[in-house]
């Protein structure tokens, strides 16, 4: 690496390279059998440049291939982006432990016992069902180091385990399924387990629902689901640079429910989603985004935050081996003091929604979600009854999100990345035959 | 750089030393460039490199896999496949016997794309984007292009050594139009198996794209409800892509009693004229190729004749498991992932009718062209067309804003009563399954019409 940014020291005014490594092991049930035991190893080298004030950019899985490297991004730096950013020189890290020396060492038998573990405890609770089943270990490794002597480098252990269940009967699907992941090894799969059959369970019935707007609890899959990923569109610094963004005006304003607090947050010890910095070097911090409903801040990456005359606020993020680009680290919704049942009791009629289908299709840039509901399930006088079908639900988070009946108080990680509590919304609009 | 060839022949000898079913190996040298414009100005430009390689080994029924960038460990990187098999055994391997073959596949192209100069690719970037900027109305455009190159080498251990080059070409731009509150926006992509050149000449094409999205501005939108249509090569591409040849791949099927009944062979799904087909073995198309991913030549597939269903996709595997002939439909989209059943180049084939029969006895219908977006569920599909006119009395008649088409695939198929002589394919798509995606594929047909088809008001 240092060869490399020698090398490109020398052809340009500043340089960064930056390289990650992996290991990953997935172990798959498929069709309630064990069907695969994969390993994945990766590495790749990225190589940004700064070139009479343009942006250069190549990367390799060669690392002894500095001199190609260096010529290709010298290349793309002749028309590159204006580069409006300083590389961030040395700094000081914030101490975020992510990486725990347990998960390597699970051996691929435990993994696989942990899977069939999974699919036999559904299994026995619905005998018909077909199980896909995932039981994941992985390890990363991340280096950066630039012209301005920044350098970083941590390392990050992840363990995940997953899986998602079909009945069918006669044209009939119900879709189950639920995961979870930590940094540390996960070696009791009741919970991943339980989740699910409580999900059989409530949907051994169906209900009917009436055509027309009612209360709705999301729980954090739900959430994750449907009211994420315009909320991520709407925080991200590049959306708000170009005008797109519905709150891009609104900083200190209030736009939500008093209620809810919103947090951008890589610090927290063992989480998928923590680092102790970003892809640019740029320390982790905990960033408010939304505080009692206000809107506080968005979020940035180096080049982002500099057009629109701002700091990075630690959130470039490389997807996919591209330039970074803001991203959320991971979304913390702080909870309230309602808990799921007393939300549920409080119903006279309404929907709680597990999962959306193709909920992200509509017009996210402007807050609209909507979508079929893959998993939910009917309430009526304060009990749930039974799951929904054929039931469309939508609506706007700007609406949906400014008066909240109630934020709950057992918070849940879903996915590594969203930490949050179920939301007991008064009022969305459904649509069902 | 490591020469894949040098490391893949000396693989190639060690592979029949372990206690496994059957092993194979991937090797992959790829390049690739890439620009992208958001607007006027350029957002992204870049150079990737990468050299990586997979084994995959069968032990009783069980697949282990291991992929890496790094080739100094393969022997190790065996071991581990075929101890990870041996954990997942637990029956009798079964693969669809393949005579093994040794062979070298050139890409057939004039002149690699990678190597083109970016200033050369941005110059004609930089075109398309001021013809479509000089257009009035024209609110914003957005460009995004992508070449590659890759050397690859397959080796088995029943014997089989292939080494095969391939180039892959994309490009895709939209034209957004705005006046008032009203948004427009119209899209074009191209591809190609790696010449430059079919990119090059597309000033006329890119023009008419712009100034159909400000003409759509002021477009009438259709009255939602069942109509006669005739779909464009390009949508009814899509249409028998999506809608119907995902349903033909095997993989889908061989677990699923329910898509088993469905899809028994012999069943009618549609008239006596209608025939759709895959095939690698086509030259020159985006889905084209010489073997598959499990060495398995490439084949040409009647997934439909005459209206019945004949065929489907297979793997090895899959072909073994429901007793059919191997198609060579098992790729992967590079070496981080084992080889699934995919789509090659699908199409309807054409037949007598001109575009003036087509339409000539239609007294009210639909002409849908382009594709804009969409979603399939099995048996039902939604799709947008990215144009749209009305037919009167046997001719196109005014400009509809983009319209959706929907209903039951099987139904649809059924409902085909006219089919073309003027097959065209589209390159420009690319196909997604599992986390593999985009997958060089391109799909085609003649025009076609479709009696009672259900359209939505967007």
């Amino acid at each position: 690496m240092e060869k490399i940014l020698g090398q490109a020291k020398r052809v340009a005014e500043e340089a960064e390279v930056f390289m990650v490594s992996s290991e990953e092991t997935p172990v798959q049930f498929e069709a309630n059998r064990l069907k695969h035991v994969q390993n994945k190893q990766t590495s790749s080298v990225a190589l940004r440049i700064v070139k009479q004030g343009r942006v250069g950019y190549a990367t390799t899985t060669e690392l002894g291939d500095s001199q190609n490297l260096v010529t290709n991004a010298v290349e793309t730096a002749q028309f590159g982006m204006t580069a409006k950013f300083e590389l961030p020189p040395l700094t000081p890290y914030p101490q975020i432990e992510t990486y725990d020396p347990d998960v390597k060492s699970v051996s691929l038998e435990k993994m696989i016992e942990l899977g069939g573990k999974l699919v036999a405890t559904v299994k026995s609770h619905t005998p018909d069902i077909l199980c896909e089943a995932g039981v994941t270990k992985s390890t990363v490794s991340v280096r950066i180091i630039n012209s301005r002597g920044g350098q970083a480098n941590y390392r990050k252990s992840i363990f995940s385990l997953g899986i998602e269940g079909t009945l069918i009967r006669d044209t009939d699907m119900l879709f189950v399924g639920e995961s979870e992941s930590s940094c540390h090894p996960l070696l009791e799969p009741e919970a991943v387990s339980k989740a699910v059959l409580r999900q059989l369970e409530l949907a051994k019935n169906q209900a009917s629902v009436p055509s027309q707007p009612l209360p709705v609890i999301f729980t954090a899959n739900g959430i994750a689901s449907a009211l994420i990923p315009p909320l991520m569109a709407a925080f991200n610094g590049k959306t708000v640079l170009q005008g797109a963004s519905p709150i891009g005006n609104r900083l200190g304003q209030p736009v939500f429910d008093k209620k809810l607090w919103l947090w951008d947050d890589p610090t927290v010890a063992y989480r998928p989603g923590s680092r102790p910095c970003d892809d640019e070097g740029i320390p982790s911090q905990r960033t408010p985004l939304i505080e009692q409903g206000t809107v506080t801040n968005f979020l940035y990456d180096l080049q982002t935050a500099a057009l629109a005359y701002t700091k990075s606020t630690g959130n470039g993020s490389r997807s996919r081996g591209g330039l970074p680009a803001p991203s959320p680290s991971a979304f913390i919704i702080t909870p309230g003091k309602t808990s799921f049942d007393e939300m549920v009791n409080d119903m006279k009629e309404g929907l709680v929604i597990e999962q959306l289908m193709g909920a992200s299709q509509g017009n996210i840039l402007g807050g609209d979600f909507s979508g079929n509901v893959l998993l939910g399930y009917k309430v009526e006088n304060g009990k749930i009854v039974g799951r929904v079908k054929n039931t469309m639900v939508s609506g706007n988070i700007y609406q949906v999100l400014k008066q909240i009946t109630a934020i709950g108080s057992e918070t849940k990680w879903v996915g590594g990345f969203l930490s949050t509590p179920p939301l007991y919304c008064p009022e969305v609009s459904v649509a069902s035959k | 750089m490591p020469h894949i060839e040098v490391i893949g022949h000396k693989l190639a000898e060690s592979l029949n030393g372990y206690s496994a079913d059957y092993i194979e190996a991937h090797l992959e040298e790829s390049q690739g460039s890439y620009i992208t414009y958001r607007g006027r100005e350029l957002e992204s430009t870049g150079r990737t490199t990468a050299v990586g390689g997979n084994i995959r080994a069968l032990v009783r029924g069980g697949w282990g896999f291991a992929s890496f960038n790094n080739l100094d460990e393969l022997p190790g990187k065996v071991k581990l496949a075929v101890k990870q098999a041996g954990l997942v055994s637990n029956g009798k391997s079964k693969l669809a016997k393949v005579a093994p073959v040794v062979d070298t596949v050139p890409a057939k192209i004039d002149k690699n794309p990678v190597v083109i100069p970016l200033t050369e690719k941005k110059r004609l970037l930089d075109e398309y984007n001021d013809v479509i900027w000089n257009t009035p109305k024209l609110q914003t455009s957005i460009i995004s292009y992508g070449d590659g190159y890759k050397k690859t080498v397959f080796a088995s251990s029943p014997g089989s050594y292939i080494k095969q080059e391939r180039a892959d070409i994309t490009l895709r731009l939209t034209a957004v139009a705005t006046e008032g509150n009203e948004v427009q926006q119209t899209g074009l992509s191209i591809g190609s198996l790696g010449e430059f050149d079919t990119i090059a000449k597309l000033h006329q094409q890119v023009e008419e794209m712009a100034q159909h999205a400000v003409e759509l501005l002021s477009a009438p939108q259709a009255k939602g409800g069942e109509y006669t249509v005739v779909l464009d090569p390009v949508l009814a591409g899509v249409f028998v892509h999506e809608a119907f040849g995902h349903l033909s791949e095997a993989d889908f099927v061989y677990e699923n009693d329910h898509l088993r009944q469905i899809m028994t062979l012999g069943k009618n799904f549609g008239r006596s004229e209608l025939n759709i087909v895959d095939s690698a073995a086509i030259p020159k198309l985006r889905g084209s190729y010489k073997y598959d991913d499990e060495g398995v030549p490439a084949t040409k597939t009647y997934l439909i004749r005459e209206g019945k269903l004949v065929g489907r996709l297979h793997s090895r595997e899959t072909a073994a498991k429901m007793r059919e002939k191997p198609t060579g439909n098992a790729r992967a989209i590079n070496y981080h992932y084992p080889p699934i059943v995919r789509m090659t180049n699908t199409y309807i084939e054409p037949r007598s009718a001109s575009f003036e029969d087509i339409i000539g006895d239609i007294k009210e219908g639909i002409y849908a062209k382009n594709w804009y977006g969409g979603t399939t569920s099995m048996e039902m599909f939604t799709f947008s067309a990215g144009e749209a006119y009305m037919i009167r009395n046997g001719k196109l008649a005014e400009a509809l804003r983009p319209v959706m088409l929907t209903g039951n695939v099987f139904t649809t198929l059924q409902n085909i009563d006219a089919i073309g002589n003027d097959l065209e394919m589209n390159q420009g798509g690319g196909c997604g399954k599992g986390e593999q995606m985009p997958l060089p594929v391109s799909n085609g047909s003649p025009h076609i019409r479709i009696r009672h088809c259900l359209i939505g008001g967007r």
